[in-house]
Formats: C-alpha cells, structure tokens, sequence
C-alpha cells in the first residue's frame, strides 16, 4: 500500500468537457455507467412489455408498434420473428448493460476508490476509455434496431449454427447478427480496461492502515468480481470474433458440414456446434455471479449500517464470496446437460452445481443470524436489501431442481429456467442496486432522496415482482417451453390464463419503477442537501465530505485504524466508530 | 412497516407454496417405464427445496419482525454459536443434502444415459429441421440408407436427400410426419440435424435430448401408455420454433404394424 | 393570288391529312397488338403425386379432411393439359417494350397450407402482393439466386396479417419460394421482362399486349426445364406455339 497515491494523482479539470464528458475521474466515470445502465433499464423494461402484450395477448395490435418497425409488426401486430428479435435485446441489454453494469461499473468506480482510502484509480485514461468503450457497444447494439431487417433473433444467448450461418436462417441474421457480435466484443473491450483498474486499486492503493482484511465487504465483492470479469470476458470476446469471421470470412468454427437450410447447401465445413456453447457458457456462468456478487457485497453493507451491528463473520463472507467465484468456473456445463455434451461431462458439472450451493447458503444464513439481537432501521435502503435476501432465497431454491441432470431433463428450456434466473438477476441483482442506489445517492449528489416514495416504490416491486416470477415456476412445471412467441400447441392453451396474469403483473410492476425514476430525478435537483454521514455509517466514504471533492478526501488522505463495521461495540465510546477513528479500544468479538 | 413487511413475506412464501401442493398445473403425467426415477427424484427435491425456501423465508420474516424499531437502549445480541453454527449448519444440511441428491440422481441420469438400448429395440430416425421434424423407419431390411444432402428437395417430398434409385438400402425406407411406437416396446431413436440446433421434448416420455449439427446421436425410450403426445422443439431456431412441433402415437403392436404398412404404401 | 390561296389549301390539307395518319396511325397501331396463345401437354402418363402429410399443423389437417393435398411438381389436368407453365419471350423485343411495366399486381395466396397460385409469373419492377387465407401463420422466403442482383427476404404473415406488397428488380428464372414453417408448402415466383401468361388446368395459355414482329417465346416448367419457340405476330392477330414437356431428369 502507498502513503502517497502519486501516480494517480490528476489535478482538478477546469473545462466542461474534461469535467463532465472525457472525465479521468473515478466519480464521474461511476455516474457515466450509472446513467447508461438507467436509460439501458428502462429500455429492457419497456422491450419486456412489448413481449409480455404479445405472450398474454396473442396478435394483440399494441399502438404505435408499426413506428418502432413496419416490417415487424405490421398493423401494429407483433410477427413471431420480432418477438424474438425484442426478445434477444431485452436479455442482452439486461445482462450486459445493466447487471454488469450498475452494480459492478457504477458504484465499483465511485466508491472502491474511496472505501480503501485513493485518490482515484492507478489508470484513470484506461477508466475513461473502458465507459466510452461501453457507451459504444451499446449504441453498435442499438444501432441493430434500425438496419434491413432488424436486430438478431438468436437470443442473447446465440447458439450456433443459427447465429453463425447468416441472413438465410431468419430475419435479423445478417448485419443485425454483426452487430450484436461486434457490440459484445467491444462491451468486453470495457470491461477487461474496468477490471485492470478494480484490480490494482484494491492491490496497491489502499491508504496506511487499510488492510485487505479492514475493507468494506463492498470492496472485497467488487475486488473477487473484477477478477472473474478479466478472465471471462477475455474469453467472450474471441468467441465474437470468431462468431464474426464465420459471417464475414467464411470460416466454419460453428458450423459443422453438409447443412441444408431453407433448401440451400451450405458450403461451410468441419466446425464445431457445441464449440461455441462451452466458450459462451465459461464466460456466460461466471457473468451471472458478476452480477449478484456485487449485490451481495452491497446487501452486507448497507443490512450492516442499519442493523447497528457487523456480521457474525466478516471473514466467512468474503471467504463464501469468493469460493462462488471460483466455482463458478467449474459448473458452466450446467447449461449444457442435455446439449449432446457427453453424458458424464453433464453429470461432472452437476456436483460443483450443487456444491455452490453451500457457500451461497452459508452467505444467506449469516445475513439472517446477523439480523438476530440487531437493532434494525427499516428504510428504503434497508427494504431493498432485506427484499433481496427473500428473492435469492426464492431464486438460488429452484436451483435446487435445475442442478441435477435428471430433473433437467424436464425442466430445461422451461418457463421453470426462466423464473429461476429472473428471480436472481433481474429481482435480486436489481434490488441491490436499488439498495446501493437510495444508501449511496447522497453521498454521490449531495441530496436524500425521498423516503417515502422510495418506499412505496419498494412495496410495489417487491410484491409485484413476486406476482410476475413465482408463476414462470408453474408453467415450467407444466412443461411450458420458454422463448415462444405464442402458445398454440394444444398442451399450452391452458396455461394462457397464467400468462395473462403475469403480463398485468408486469406492467403494473414496471409502472411503479416511474416512481423510482422520478425520485431520482427530482431529489437530485430539489431533493433536502445531504450531510456527510447521513446513515452514520462507519467505512471511508462516510468519513469524507458529501459529495467528495476531486480527489476524495481534501489536503490529507485518510489513515484506517478500524475494522470496516464497528458498530455498537462494547468498549468503544460511542455507538460507531468510523475507520478513520484513532480511538482504541479492545473489541470483545474482533475476528482472530 | 417492519411488522407488515414480515407478515407479507410469510404470505408470499405460503402463496407461493400452494400452487405445488395443490398440484394446480401439475406436471404432465409420465407414460415411461424408467420416468419413474426421474418422479421421485423430482419430488425429493420439491420437499427438501420446500423445507429449506419456506423455513429460511419464515425465519427473516420472524427476525424482521423481532428486532427492528428497537429500544434505544436496547443492547445488540449474537445469535447462539455464531458464525461457526451457520457454517457448520451450512454444510451439514445443505452439503449433505445436495451431496445425496447428486448421487441419488444419477441413477434416473444413468437409466436413459448408461444403458445401452436392447437388442430388439426398433430403430427409427428422427430428422430435425428449420421448423417440423420428419421420421424415417428403415423397412424390413432394417437399415437407414444414405443421406444425401444435395438431393433433399421438401417440394418433392424428399426431405431426407434419400436416392430411391441406386441406393438399395434407402428403397424400402418409409418416411412420415408423425412417428408411431408399439406400446411396451424399446424405441432407440437416431436423431439428425438437418440444419440448426433443435431439440426433441416429449415431456410425458421424460425425454429430451438436443441435435447437434454434425453429432448424430441416439437415445432410447419405452412408451407405456396408448395415446397422442406431442413433441415440441425447445432449441430457438428461427422464427417458426414456437410452431415446432410433430405428434407421437403410442399404439398397440397391432395398430402400430397396420399404421407402418399404410406409410410404406403411401412412399 | 390565287397561286398563294391555292398553295395554303394544299399546304393545309396535307398537314391535316399528315396529322390525321400521325393520329390514326398510331391507333392503328394499338389496334394492332396481338397474342401469342397455345396449349403446353405432358407426353406420356402423368408422374404419380404423393400426398402431402400436414399433421405437424392440426389446422392444416382439418382444411383437407375431405379434399388431400398432393405435391404439385406436376399438375396434369385431362389429355395431358400441363399446368403451371409460364410462357414468356425471350427474344425480339425492344427496350422500351422491356421496360414498361405492367400495372395490375399478382396476387399469391396462403391458401389451406398450400400456395395458390403455385407458380405467379410476373415483370421485373412490377409489384406483387403475398396475403393468407389461412388461420395458422405462415413465413414467406422467397430465395433468388445471389448471381441475379434480386434480394432474399423472409417475413411472417400471421393470420389476418396485411398483405405483403414486394417487387424483384431482376430478371430471373425462377426464384423458389417456401414456407419454413410448413416445409411442403412450395412455390416459384418467375421474373420476366415484357408480357407472359401462365397456363391454367387446361394447359392453355395467352399472352396479350404483344406488338407486332418476330420473337422467340420460352415455355418455363419447375425447377428448370425450358422449350423454346419461334413465333411471328402480325398486328391485331394471334400467333400459336404449342409445347410438350416429358417427366424426368
């Protein structure tokens, strides 16, 4: 660790366009992602009404629908071929530009520097490019909307052969296909240039006294998460470009010999179809706990500041946080039990499978013995947080089923899968945000936020969200196969009323989050000013002024004398005491 | 508001509970001779799932409930044992039931997987492509002919590329749009990719298996039951995967063997 | 004078009878325009059609309870009358006469899973529209050759869904149309400059709107076989050219 974070220092822009645009400066990096990843919500959100209408209403004509693309939906009716093409792009915008976004790019780049006591990150040009880096990818994904025939209908998992033959598959399979490809190997571009700074900030600069050990769990969870980022991502973005040249070259990794579609023969030979599931699926399993971990580093911080208490181990968090990570490599093949992999391979990824269970559960439990004797505060921040205990619980459960082969050989590609994942990423992971965003928004603005709207806003989507995912669990049951664009097998027809539910649920769940966005927008200009401390939190960011100045902590950096959460400690002189306390004093359950 | 959001979270957990217990969309009903293990494994797993998701929800909702808006004077407590019970509990209950469910599922894996079909199971291919599935039964000679994909031409009806003319084997191959199985009788069935990724589901069989482009592979199923079921696709393949879908029907030995000569004379 | 007065009478009247023949002419041409017909038989028994198995589509089943559908490589009506041929000329007609393009719009049915028309000849740059009849939704995926310059599309049409309203920019001969998601449905969309005809259940066939002169008229039959025939139109008249496909390859 540096006494003097040198070279990070930059001096305080002074023009509009390095202030604001072309930032080197980690706070206004994390704003740049936060605003991206909102705009991205709200646009995945509003592409999952579309798909609802349609899943619940079949060939219901939604206004204006033609506007967005005559071809797709002509007489404002919703063709199958757009249905996934919307489809495709609510995952991949959700997945990529949201969940690894906000929680991991957001609020990583503004509080990581400042929870282990820098001035900025080691590499602030390589921070300012890894956003625009992603800025771009978003708009190269965008842009899909509006060529020839529409975005890719592959899903935003694009298995080969599909994704790899082109234009004579389907709609959207040409320059929409290109696009999606190109834009995910740029997005990881950003991510691989975000990681190198996580990781060397959290290596080598935390201020005197900040040991790894005396790290906000925030910290550790953004620090284990941008280690599985560099190597995930390494791997996504070849797989892109060779998904590219197969397009382009006329190279046939994906595409194995003697195809005929559409009647045509295909030229390519040799490839490989399952190639391109196991290098999506090695990136694609360590991406989904890129976005949880940071979640549940947030949930532990902020449940932590309004229970007046630490964990009942802060070592045994960080060591379950990061056991998840490194299972996570060992049980991609999961997702491909009954792809035609060999058999035994699928029973060999169902134990590590089940076994990160264990670590997950471990995590869970002491959230809710730490709850135990606490003295909890019950706000908007704290709902969110206890509301994604209740939703992971609920997701990791029907992880359970979707472990086992055997049991997969029912539910996988089910409505069952769907709800599963749903329940952790877009509840869960999205619950920490909101968590991390009505804890951590007057620190970063200077204003509160409204309490009461963010409550409300919590009622609604916690009880919402329950009504919209619970019942995918049921219909996967049913055996109601997932990515349809209309159920018109006879065995489906039942099930329609359920679907009709969800999408009411839906709409009215996605209505609420205006509540949400409101808040944000007004508190930021007219909301009450912020003091410094307002949840009288104990780690750096709290010791610092609201909003931090340039260089996070004025004339002199900070010197840690504390563990990260000493709350309510016997001995100690008052209820907390802050990192940056020099007070001493013996704590009777400090962690050996 | 804490004790409300306690109550609403023992109510969500119960709600969402009652739909499985009442068996309000069930599973479809199994018509297999080994789907059996698959059942029981299923409704292992729904119980010990159901104990852990109903118990861990009830227990935050109880200490929501107990411990917010506290006495200000109130002193904190730690939760007997600590950390090191959680752990440990962690790994008593959840590894060892985890452990045994791995190791007690492989058996319902290892039947429809390990075993090698019977001898006498009666061969059929089943041809997967951009959006219907196509079946093919090798005749009396008991073998598929060769495909030749520069021949398939689906306005002629040629949907597997065969050449009647000169390839011996494939002139007494019956082609069909529906598959039919004798009751009782081992099926082992080769599956072909024409184009794309497809997979074969027949959830009341407790089979499903994916194609794989360029991996032809087989697997193998004994229908118990006489009746129509469907079989649906659940690999995204283009815009018509919603649509597709072929039927399966289980017959008697005798309907069966009517069924299969009226097909032969229709090739 | 009267020299001047006479010279103005004659100067007028021809210019007047001038015009008159410009005018006249011209509607003598048009008058004149006339028709290549005939008839187009199969030689030798017509080849067995199988029937078409639709159950992957219940609905489709239930359209053709009473009335199977059969593949359609060869429509043969009574006496051999070959149906779904397109006649058009491939030689001897101008630029002009290329270029015009007509203004009705064929019209291809989805009708009870099957095309209807079959086969829909049309110009290059005249518009075609694509509607379903049907309860159950089609895509429409018409694969011209990359060679031609025409562009591939596919699109969907899910009942009641409006018409499709296209146009190939190119000649070709022919472009294979087929529905993926019911994969006996085919069809062929032929691309032709200047006039053409299809021939009906009876094998019988005209080209209207042909000007006078010399040409050689091709006889299309799926996927690609072709007869040619010399033929001379005179104006107002109807030229004949018979034609005879044999089965096979």
């Amino acid at each position: 660790m540096h006494e003097v974070s040198a070279h990070a220092a930059h001096g305080a822009p002074t023009s509009f366009i390095r202030k604001y645009i072309f930032s080197l400066d980690h706070k206004v990096i994390g704003k740049q992602y936060y605003a991206l990843a909102l705009v991205a919500v709200f646009v995945g959100m509003f592409l999952s009404w579309l798909m609802r209408l349609h899943l619940g209403f079949a060939n219901y004509a939604i206004p204006g629908l033609h506007l967005l693309s005559k071809t797709g939906a002509p007489g404002n009716v919703m063709t199958p071929e757009y249905y996934l093409q919307l489809m495709t792009m609510h995952g991949t915008i959700m997945v990529f530009f949201v969940l690894t976004t906000a929680p991991f790019a957001a609020f990583g780049n503004f509080f990581l520097p400042i929870q282990v006591g820098a001035e900025d990150m080691p590499f602030p040009h390589f921070n300012m490019m890894s956003f625009w880096v992603t800025f771009v990818a978003f708009l190269v994904l965008i842009s899909s909307f509006f060529v020839g025939d529409g975005p890719t209908l592959a899903g935003w998992t694009q298995y080969a052969p599909l994704s790899a033959v082109g234009s004579v598959a389907g709609p959207g399979q040409g320059l929409g296909e290109i696009l999606w490809a190109s834009s995910i190997a740029i997005f990881c571009v950003g991510q691989l240039l975000g990681s190198l700074n996580f990781i060397t900030t959290t290596l080598d600069m935390r201020t005197k006294g900040m040991s790894l050990m005396r790290m906000p769990l925030t910290s550790w969870a953004w620090f284990i998460t941008s280690l599985m980022g560099l190597t995930a991502f390494a791997v996504l973005m070849p797989a892109c470009i060779l998904l590219i040249l197969d397009h382009v070259a006329g190279t046939s990794f994906f595409i194995a010999s003697n195809l005929v579609i559409s009647g045509q023969l295909l030229h390519h030979s040799g490839g490989s179809t399952l190639l391109w599931q196991h290098l999506f699926w090695f990136f694609g399993h360590p991406e989904v706990y890129i976005a949880i971990v940071p979640g549940m580093g947030i949930v532990s911080h902020v449940l932590i500041t309004n229970m007046r208490r630490p964990l009942l181990s802060h070592r045994v968090i960080i060591a379950c946080m990061t056991s998840i990570g490194v299972l996570s490599y060992m049980v991609y093949g999961h997702h491909m039990f009954v792809s035609g992999m060999n058999p035994a391979s699928s029973l060999a990824f169902s134990f590590p499978t089940l076994i990160i269970t264990i670590p997950a559960t471990i995590i869970v439990l002491i959230w809710i013995g730490s709850l135990y004797g606490s003295k909890l505060r019950i706000n908007a921040a704290s709902l969110f947080a206890l509301g994604f205990i209740s939703m992971f619980i609920s997701g990791g459960v029907s992880g359970f089923f979707l472990a086992q082969p055997s049991i997969d050989i029912m539910l996988h590609a089910t409505y069952f899968v769907v709800g599963h994942f749903h329940l952790v990423m877009a509840v869960a992971a999205i619950f920490g945000i909101f968590a991390g965003t009505y804890f951590w928004f007057p620190k970063m603005t200077g204003h509160m936020m409204n309490e009461t709207l963010g409550k409300l806003h919590f009622w609604l989507t916690f009880v919402g969200a329950y009504c919209i995912f619970m019942p995918f669990h049921y219909l996967g049951i049913a055996a109601n196969v997932r990515r349809y664009q209309a159920f018109t097998d006879p065995y489906l027809i039942p099930l329609i009323p359920v679907h009709k539910f969800i999408t009411v649920a839906a709409l009215a769940t996605g209505a609420a989050q205006f509540i949400f966005l409101y808040n944000l927008v007004h508190s930021r200009f007219w909301g009450a000013a912020a003091p410094d401390n307002p949840w009288e939190g104990t780690s750096l960011e709290w010791s610092t002024a609201t909003p931090p100045p340039h260089n996070n902590f004025g004339d002199k950096m900070p010197v840690v004398y504390h563990d990260p959460y000493e709350y309510n400690i016997e001995g100690a002189s008052s209820e907390y005491v802050m990192q940056t306390s020099p007070e001493q004093y013996t704590n009777p359950h400090e962690e050996k | 508001m804490a004790k409300l959001f306690a109550v609403t979270i023992i109510l969500i957990a119960i709600g969402s509970a009652i739909p499985i217990v009442m068996h309000m969309w069930p599973m479809p009903a199994d018509i297999s001779l080994n789907g059996h293990l698959i059942d029981e494994q299923y409704a292992d797993t729904m119980m010990e799932a159901g104990l852990a998701f109903l118990s861990s929800q009830i227990l935050l909702a109880i200490f929501i409930w107990k411990f917010s808006h506290p006495k200000p004077d109130a002193k904190v407590k730690y939760f007997p044992g600590g950390a090191r019970v959680l752990v440990i509990a962690g790994f008593l209950l959840v590894g060892t039931e985890v452990v045994a469910l791995g190791v007690f599922g492989a058996k319902a894996w290892g039947m429809a997987y390990f075993t090698p079909p019977a001898a006498d199971a009666i061969p059929i291919q089943v041809q997967a492509q951009q959006f219907a599935f196509y079946f093919r039964y090798p005749g009396p000679d008991g073998k598929f002919g060769p495909i030749h994909p520069n021949l398939i031409d689906d306005a002629e009806g040629n949907y597997f590329g065969l050449d009647t003319t000169n390839d011996q084997d494939s002139k007494d191959d019956i082609v069909t749009a529906e598959i039919a199985v004798p009751v009782n009788r081992e099926v082992h069935l080769f599956m072909h990719s024409r184009d794309l990724g497809h997979s074969f589901y027949v959830p009341e069989l407790r089979v499903h298996q994916d194609f794989v482009p360029g991996l032809d592979l087989t697997i193998h199923f004994t229908a118990t039951k006489i009746g129509r079921y469907e079989i649906v696709c659940t690999q995204l393949c283009g815009l018509g995967h919603y649509a597709m879908t072929a039927y399966l029907d289980v017959k008697s030995q005798e309907d069966y063997e009517t069924w299969l000569k009226q097909q032969a004379a229709l090739q | 004078m009267r020299n001047g007065r006479n010279f103005t009478v004659v100067l007028s009247t021809v210019v007047l009878i001038s015009c008159g023949a410009l005018i006249l002419g011209q509607k003598v041409n048009a008058a004149g325009e006339g028709k290549i017909t005939g008839t187009v038989k199969l030689e030798g028994p017509a080849p067995h059609m199988r029937g078409i198995d639709m159950s992957k589509d219940p609905w489709c089943v239930k359209q053709h309870a009473n009335s199977p559908a059969h593949i359609e490589t060869w429509v043969v009506g009574s006496d051999g009358a070959l149906e779904n041929v397109v006649l058009y000329i491939s030689q001897g007609l101008n630029g002009t006469e290329m270029a015009a393009v007509p203004k009705s719009v064929p019209v291809f049915d989805q009708k009870n899973c099957m095309y209807v028309p079959h086969v829909l000849a049309m110009d290059t740059s005249q518009d075609y529209k694509v509607i379903t009849s049907d309860q159950t939704t089609h895509n429409i995926h018409p694969l011209p050759n990359p060679m031609t310059g025409n562009i591939p599309w596919n699109e969907s049409q899910p009942p009641g869904a409006a018409p499709i309203v296209k146009n190939w920019k190119h000649e070709e001969v022919a472009i294979p149309v087929q529905c993926n998601i019911h994969p006996w449905m085919h069809g062929w969309f032929v691309v032709v400059k200047g006039p053409y005809a299809t021939t009906d259940d009876k094998g019988e066939y005209t080209i209207n709107n042909v000007p006078p002169g010399s040409y050689t008229v091709t006889a299309w039959h799926e996927p690609d076989m072709t007869q040619t025939a010399k033929v001379t139109v005179a104006s107002g008249q109807a030229a004949t050219a018979n034609f005879s496909f044999k089965a096979g390859r």
